[in-house]
Parts: C-alpha cells; structure tokens; sequence
C-alpha cells in the first residue's frame, strides 16, 4: 500500500495554527477561550495550541464526565490541566443526561451518546458566556470528513485550530507540543460507553483511513485508482459513504430560496466580517 | 535603470476596513522616507484585505476619490504601490495596483487573471484587467503583476519586452500548511517561480506577499527581492509582518542583460506568427497580418 504523504511540519504548522487562535480570537474582541477537555489526543492538542497561542492563564479547561465515562479519561484530561497550568473546572454532566432520558423515554446507547455530546455542548456555551470566552473545536480532519462525531455536539464551536489535520497528523503535532505520552499513545475512544474504540467502530485503523482520505479528498485521486494503490474494494466504498452521507454535518441547514438575496445563497461574507 | 532603494511591506490589512489601511500605510510610508527608501510596496489589495465577497463594491474606490487623498499627498515624498479595488468606468470592480508618485496616480495595472478555483472566487466579484502596460518613472521602466499574473509566464515576458526593467509582483498568496521538507508550502513555490521569472526576463523582481489570518485563510508572506541573475537580494520571513529595505542595482541589471541577452535575441515576430496560428485553428478567426 502506498503511502499518502501524511507528514508535516510541525513547527511551522503550530506558528500557523497559534497565530490563527490569537487572530480569530482578538478580532471577536474577546480574549478568552473555553474548551471541553476529555482526556484524549484531539482536546489535549488543540488545548496546547490555545495555551502556547495565549498564554495557560487565558484557557479555562472543562472536564464532563458522565457516570459511566472511564476514570482515565478525567485523569488524563487532569493531566494536561495540570502540564499546562490552565484553570479548570469539573461539570458533571450525569444528571442532565439523566434528566432528559427521563424527559424523553428510553433510548439506545447511540442516542444517549448524541445526547451526552449535546449536554457537554451546552455546558461549554454556556460557561462561554459566563467566562465571555470563545469555545474551542477539537474536531479533527478525519472524523470531520467520515462524519464520527455528534452535529451540534463535539463538532460544534467557534474555531477549530485542529480541523484540517488528519488524526495521524495530529498526533505529529502532540509529540511536538510534548503532549503528555500516556494521552498521545492510548487508543482513540469517544467514551461514549465502557470500552468503546473509534477503530473497532470504524472497521480500520486512522493510519489506514487518513492515508486514504489523503488520496481521495487531498489529491483527488479516483476510487478506482485507490484500489489499485492496495485498498480494499470494501473500504473504499464504505469511506465514500461515510463521507457522502455525513455531508450535512458539515453544512448550516439548506434554506429554500424564496427571495431575492437569501442567506447560504447570494448573501455572500467572511466570517470574519466587520471583526 | 538608476539604483532605486525599495520597502517591501509584508503586513496584514484589515478586511473590509479602508480608513485603518489608508492608516497603516501613512505610517509605513513615513518609516520609508525616515530609511531613505524611493518607494514602498505593499501587497495585494493591501488597502482592503482579501476576503470580501460582498464587501467588494462596498470598500470600491475611484481613483480621485478624495479618500486617497492623503496617499497621494504622502507620495509627493516617497513613491508608493499599493493594492485596492478599483471602481472603473460602467461600475466594473477591478483588483488593481496602483502607483502613486508625486502626487499623481503614474500606473495602474488591473488584475488580469482572476482565480475563481479551489479556495478563489475571485471571478465572482472582480472584473479582470485586459491590458499590460509599463511606465517610465525617474529610476526606470517598471511592470506590475497581481499574484495570479505571474503564474501565466507570457505576462512577465511582455511586460520585459515592452521595456520593463523592475517587475512588481504584489500578492495574497495562502498557504496550505507546511511540510517537512519546505516548511510553509506556499513560499518555496513561489519563491522558485520568482526566481525564475527574473532569470528568463532579466529582470528585477520584487514580491510582496501579505500575512494574516481571514476565516481559516492565511496568507504565507515570503516576501522576496530577486535581481535580473537569479539571486536573492532580501527576504522576510513567511507567516509573520516584516519590513525589508532592499537596493535594486541599475549596474546589475546592465551585467544580467550583457551576460544574457534573452531579451535581445527573443523572437517577437516568431511569437505573433505562431499565436496568429493557434489563433486561428482554435477559433477558426482569420490569420493576423501575414506580413511579418
């Protein structure tokens, strides 16, 4: 299997991605970022970003555990607090999934995983207001094109310094940050429930699908052409499809055009508009 | 050409906002005057910032309105090239660079080639510039490219041709992350092309790129002083804002010229025959005068 070229820079990319924190955050005229920490690879290496970019003192950590989440993920979350001297706090999110289980009725354990997402969603806009904070993305490239995370939940946020890097180049980039090893070497895991693992979830390691996803997405090579670089037929087929099929994740909803200057449309400005 | 001391200034203009540019840039061209520099370049639409979609007509400027009056006073001290959009003639929105030299707009050159691929759309909101031209000022005769023009080699070459000695190449180039091998992708790319483009045309460049960040876009900077052989007069680091006085040397320019007489020994006649050709099989238009 030939080899994508998945390799960066990672000290040139970390002055791209510090000088991108400090100017999308000044321009809102704020100075201040929250971010969810869960003690895995992708909200530690964003986090050390934001903290190198802005200083620990203006990054204020949240960590949301629900009842069945594994202790090493609050350990290790507490672990990069502790490496980075940032401010933390600890917001227990059980009772509010509980409450809204009870609200609605039963429900399966992807449901209840949608809803913890959204429940740590909501705690960190909230605490964003209190702390006139931004909330900082951890969403990595790969999970954003295969649609691995919860809309309106983990892959919501104000700016995501990690979103164009493919999980394995996230992991060059915590090396280089010096992100604790116990945190850069344990297997991916949405803890949504006991002993979840992305990979076993997804049916292939992220080496194997970033170095696909570099082919298909980055080099616009064809499907037909990955297969012949050595991917499985069923691979490649099931990437397409998850990448097709997530595409209104990454999409404010379609609006019907009924007027002559509709927003999505023909109502065309930066986000950074007048900021 | 006479030697002529030029300021390269790679900054980050403020999007959408004319009054904080036209500011910045004052600043710069008075730090220019006290350093003893002829003339400031600034980049690409460097009195406007890159990313204005809808914005375009809104920060749009005649070249007499009274707005950029203050530069034009300024450039009764020192020369400068500066980037902005242009309202011409029928309300067409041009991404021009314009020279401002004692106290008169001397050149403007409108962009030609309007990216709208991959992260541009530019062809959405400009109108694209369909002439090049030179201008004589008092230290030589000088071209201008935006950005995209120079990745289309016959706009250097006529520009060369049609006198041009220093060749301005004023842009907003991205980035698209750094590689282990180049660093910030963007730079040595532009940088090779650069270089190139002064050997083939013999020709001074001077690029200024600008910096900063518009949404998820940022700008790689690289700015960068080549002479007629080749080689690097100056350079600014890519990523961050930088200021960088080089010395162009008219006697360097005349060693280029005399070591490699390419501009000499082009073959104009040949270029317009064979074009008329093409011309003419492609759209099935009659030869051009056949009497070259």
């Amino acid at each position: 299997m030939r080899e994508a070229d998945l390799g960066i820079d990672p000290s040139a990319t970390t002055d791209i991605l510090t000088g991108f924190i400090r100017s999308e955050l000044e321009r809102t005229g704020l100075s201040r970022l929250v971010v969810g920490l869960s003690g895995g690879l992708d909200s530690a290496v964003s986090t050390y970003l934001a903290a190198v970019a802005l200083g620990p003192e203006r990054i204020h950590a949240v960590l949301m555990p629900y009842r069945s989440s594994s202790r090493e993920s609050l350990t290790d979350a507490a672990l990069v607090v502790d490496a980075l001297g940032i401010g933390s706090e600890t917001v227990n999110i059980t009772a509010m999934v509980e409450g809204c289980r009870e609200s609605v009725g039963e429900m399966d354990r992807l449901r209840l995983g949608n809803v913890m997402a959204r429940c740590r969603m909501t705690v960190l806009y909230d605490l964003s207001a209190r702390e006139k904070a931004l909330v900082l993305g951890t969403s990595n490239k790969t999970e954003i094109l295969l649609g691995y995370g919860t809309l309106h939940g983990d892959m919501a946020s104000a700016l995501n310094p990690i979103g164009d890097l493919y999980k394995t180049q996230v992991r060059q980039l915590a090396r280089h940050l010096q992100v604790p090893d116990l945190v850069v070497s344990k297997p991916p895991s949405a803890d949504l429930w006991p002993d979840q693992s992305d990979e076993d979830e997804l049916g292939f390691t992220y080496e194997e699908v970033d170095n696909l996803l570099a082919l298909l997405v980055d080099a616009r090579v064809s499907p037909a052409t990955a297969v012949e670089k050595g991917f499985s037929r069923e691979m490649v087929d099931r990437v397409l499809n998850l990448i097709t099929g997530s595409q209104f994740k990454r999409r404010l909803p379609v609006i019907a055009k009924v007027s002559t200057r509709s927003v999505g449309w023909d109502f065309r400005y930066p986000r950074d508009w007048k900021s | 050409m006479q030697t002529v001391r030029v300021a390269l200034a790679q900054i980050a203009p403020k999007l959408g906002d004319l009054q904080a540019n036209i500011g910045m840039h004052l600043d710069l061209l008075r730090r220019g005057r006290e350093e003893g520099a002829g003339l400031v370049v600034f980049p690409e639409l460097s009195l406007t910032g890159y990313l204005l979609k809808d914005q375009t007509p809104d920060v749009a400027r005649t070249l007499d309105s009274p707005e950029l009056k203050p530069l034009l006073e300024s450039s009764r001290h020192i020369d400068a090239l500066v980037g902005l959009v242009e309202e011409g003639e029928g309300h067409r929105f041009y991404n021009s660079a314009v020279y401002l030299s004692g106290g008169k707009v001397v050149h403007v050159h409108r962009k030609i080639h309007l990216p709208t691929y991959g992260m541009f759309d530019e062809g959405r909101d400009f109108a694209a510039g369909d002439q090049l031209r030179t201008a004589g000022l008092p230290f030589g005769r000088i071209g201008t490219l935006i950005c995209e023009d120079v990745w289309h080699s016959p706009n250097a070459w006529l520009l060369a041709q049609d006198g041009a000695e220093i060749l301005f190449v004023l842009g907003s180039g991205p980035t698209r992350g750094a590689r282990p091998e180049t660093g910030v992708t963007s730079v040595p790319v532009w940088h090779d092309l650069l270089r190139t483009t002064a050997q083939f045309q013999t020709a001074q460049v001077v690029y200024v790129n600008r910096v900063g960040y518009e949404d998820g876009l940022n700008f790689g900077g690289g700015s960068i002083a080549i002479d007629p052989f080749g080689r690097e007069i100056g350079s600014i680091p890519a990523l961050l804002e930088g200021w960088l006085i080089v010395e162009l040397e008219g006697e360097v320019l005349r060693r280029a010229r005399t070591a490699y007489p390419l501009l000499r020994d082009a073959r104009l006649e040949l270029v317009y025959r064979e074009m008329g050709r093409i011309r003419t099989e492609r759209f099935g238009l009659p030869e051009p005068d056949q009497d070259l």
